[in-house]
């Protein structure tokens, strides 16, 4: 574990800069493998396609605080695909939320902070518990509305997968969202196009996906979900003076990004590692992604 | 067009859809919308409590808040997903929502999201729900007749079953203090009183004794405890005494008053409830009286573990063993053994 950065410091936190953004992604990754190292098995492509998407919120985008993880202007963040919540716990561990000596712990025992899905009972800094998909937009919704109501310029973000989409009740979000005018919310699509049984579009088709979005009423925003730089361009929407509709960022991405053996293979969404693999996988994160 | 032809002599025929608007029985004394006037009177000094509905605003007498606070009220589309989950959201920064709707949208379509996004979460938003158990003509797409099990299941979920609109007065403002998700069960429209002539006052998670009685005990919640006092006064023609406990928060229950009254020997406890008779305050209390050590003879009053008929309220309140007449006869059959 010698081989990462020090916790940055909320007090006068600055964004990282690019090359810095690029080695904390690396470092979700490594964070992430040896969670599921401890674990013995992972939901490891899940996580990986949205490592740089999770890396740009917490270390550049969001106003979060965690010497005050409950302060009322810090941007919220709902992880709605949340069994890749290990990507989560790397940035709350890395933003100084949670204690390293976590990782080990990972899904260990009975009764240990960091299980599964992420929870607002056990972790600091967690906005919305998960595990059922096709809630987060919902909720996220209305945490919009309650901050415009409150007349708050922060920001609600809401990270979901794109299997998820086939949740009618995103739809249901999705048709409220507009009506409020909800520009402080901004939705995220993993758009990894795998989900449990195979492509995500043969399973249940979502194409055309950004007219979907649009003929709701959404901003749509296409982006590389691996490109740290565009990534923390779109993301950070103005606080005041927005365009009165929400956006969604369709982030194209591939599923296990950065471990080639992984990268867009479907058994990978969940799965045991032999040692062999693990290495190999230290192996390849040993550098930050091109 | 003619006018229509008046009913021939006699009772008017009951429809299906004259008893979707009401409970009340013919001459009962009723007050219009007690809920929403209710929460009117709350949301006056409580700025956090919100309305919000799922395109059932009138139908769940929210539209009296709706008129009074438009810009604390929430038309959500017939979306009750997307109901309970934006709740949770507002209930996480702070605010109080009302969320309504009818009982089987709420309790079956919207489960796993109360579970998860308000449950789970312990949000403090209050669920209620118009048409619980069968209270509605138009079957068993409107009649949620398993409600109460469906929600005593969830940990961190309080759950109330009021009987009246003197009851209901009280609940709003005992609910909106509670700090917790709570899922109450909504008698909406004109709403019979009855409570206030028994100096009955409502205390979250507490049961009250409302008459006494040497006979039977009839244990009940909701409307059964308005049947079951016309039907304790109708027994004393049989010299049979019926004491009446009403239990309406069904969870937490309030073990200590139910074992003390059932714990009285000589009487035999019926419980009456608006619901199956699968999981609800009938199998509560059995269970309780059962690992208490406490076993008198007990009898349940409820609807059939079957999908219920539709058509008129009152011949369906008959059928399914739930009206006064019923009760009645059941207790005098049931204690002649």
């Amino acid at each position: 574990m010698t081989d990462r950065a020090p916790p940055p410091n909320d007090n006068g936190f600055v964004p990282l800069d690019l090359d810095q953004l690029r080695e904390m992604a690396r470092i979700n990754r490594i964070d992430v493998a040896d969670m599921f190292a401890a674990a013995g098995n992972g939901h490891y492509g899940s996580c990986y396609s949205c490592t740089e998407i999770m890396t740009a919120l917490y270390f550049s985008v969001m106003r979060v605080d965690s010497r005050n993880p409950e302060r009322p202007d810090r941007d919220r963040f709902i992880f709605s695909k949340a069994h890749a919540a290990p990507t989560l716990y790397s940035a709350l561990i890395r933003r100084g939320f949670l204690p390293e000596e976590w990782i080990p712990e990972y899904e260990t025992k009975v009764g240990v902070k960091l299980m599964t899905h992420q929870s607002r009972r056990y972790q600091p800094g967690v906005d919305a518990s998960g595990g059922a998909l096709g809630h987060g937009l919902s909720v996220g919704a209305g945490m919009a509305v309650a901050a415009k109501f409150d007349r708050s310029d922060h920001r609600v973000y809401v990270l979901l997968g794109d299997g998820e989409l086939h949740e009618g009740s995103i739809w249901e979000a999705a048709a409220f969202a507009p009506k409020h005018k909800l520009d402080n919310l901004v939705a995220i699509v993993d758009r990894n196009r795998l989900s449990v049984d195979g492509r995500v579009d043969e399973v249940l088709p979502l194409e055309p996906l950004a007219d979907r979005w649009k003929s709701f009423g959404w901003d749509v925003a296409e982006v590389d979900g691996h490109d740290l730089e565009a990534l923390v361009k779109v993301l950070d929407v103005p606080r005041i003076g927005g365009s009165g509709k929400p956006l969604v960022v369709i982030a194209h991405t591939v599923k296990g990004r950065g471990v080639s053996f992984m990268e867009d293979v479907r058994s990978w969404h969940f799965d045991v590692i032999s040692p062999q693999q693990d290495a190999a996988l230290r192996l390849e994160l040993s550098e930050p992604l091109k | 067009m003619k006018p229509a032809a008046p009913p021939p002599t006699g009772k008017p025929r009951l429809t299906t859809s004259a008893m979707i608007a009401s409970i009340a029985g013919e001459g009962q004394k009723t007050k219009p919308a007690p809920f929403g006037h209710a929460l009117v009177e709350v949301a006056k000094t409580r700025p956090d409590v919100l309305g919000m509905t799922a395109d059932l605003g009138k139908y769940t007498d929210l539209h009296i808040f709706g008129q009074a606070f438009p810009d604390r009220y929430y038309q959500m589309g017939m979306a009750e997903q997307l109901l309970f989950g934006a709740a949770s959201g507002l209930a996480a920064e702070g605010f109080t929502p009302f969320a309504t709707t009818y009982a089987v949208f709420a309790t079956r379509r919207a489960y796993d999201f109360i579970h998860q996004t308000i449950a789970e979460e312990d949000r403090n938003v209050k669920i209620v729900c118009a048409l619980p158990g069968l209270t509605s003509g138009y079957g068993p797409s409107h009649q949620a007749a398993e409600d109460l099990a469906l929600m005593r299941a969830m940990p961190n979920m309080t759950v109330i079953d009021p009987c009246d609109a003197h009851e209901i007065e009280q609940v709003v403002p005992a609910i909106a203090a509670h700090r917790g998700p709570v899922y109450m069960r909504l008698l909406r429209g004109q709403v019979p009183v009855v409570l206030d002539e028994y100096g009955y006052t409502f205390e979250l998670g507490r049961a009250k004794t409302l008459r006494g009685g040497d006979d039977v005990l009839i244990i009940s919640s909701g409307i059964m405890t308005m049947r079951a006092l016309d039907a304790a006064e109708e027994l004393k023609a049989d010299r049979i005494g019926a004491a009446v406990l009403h239990v309406p928060t069904i969870k937490p229950l309030d073990t200590e008053t139910i074992l003390r009254e059932a714990g009285k020997t000589g009487r035999m406890v019926v419980v009456a409830e608006n619901h199956t008779v699968v999981g609800g305050l009938g199998e509560a209390v059995a269970g309780l009286l059962l690992r208490s050590g406490v076993y008198p003879a007990f009898r349940q009053i409820g609807l059939p573990d079957e999908f219920l008929a539709a058509g008129a309220l009152p011949t369906l309140h008959d059928r399914y063993g739930i009206s006064t007449a019923a009760v009645v006869s059941r207790i005098k059959e049931w204690l002649s053994r």
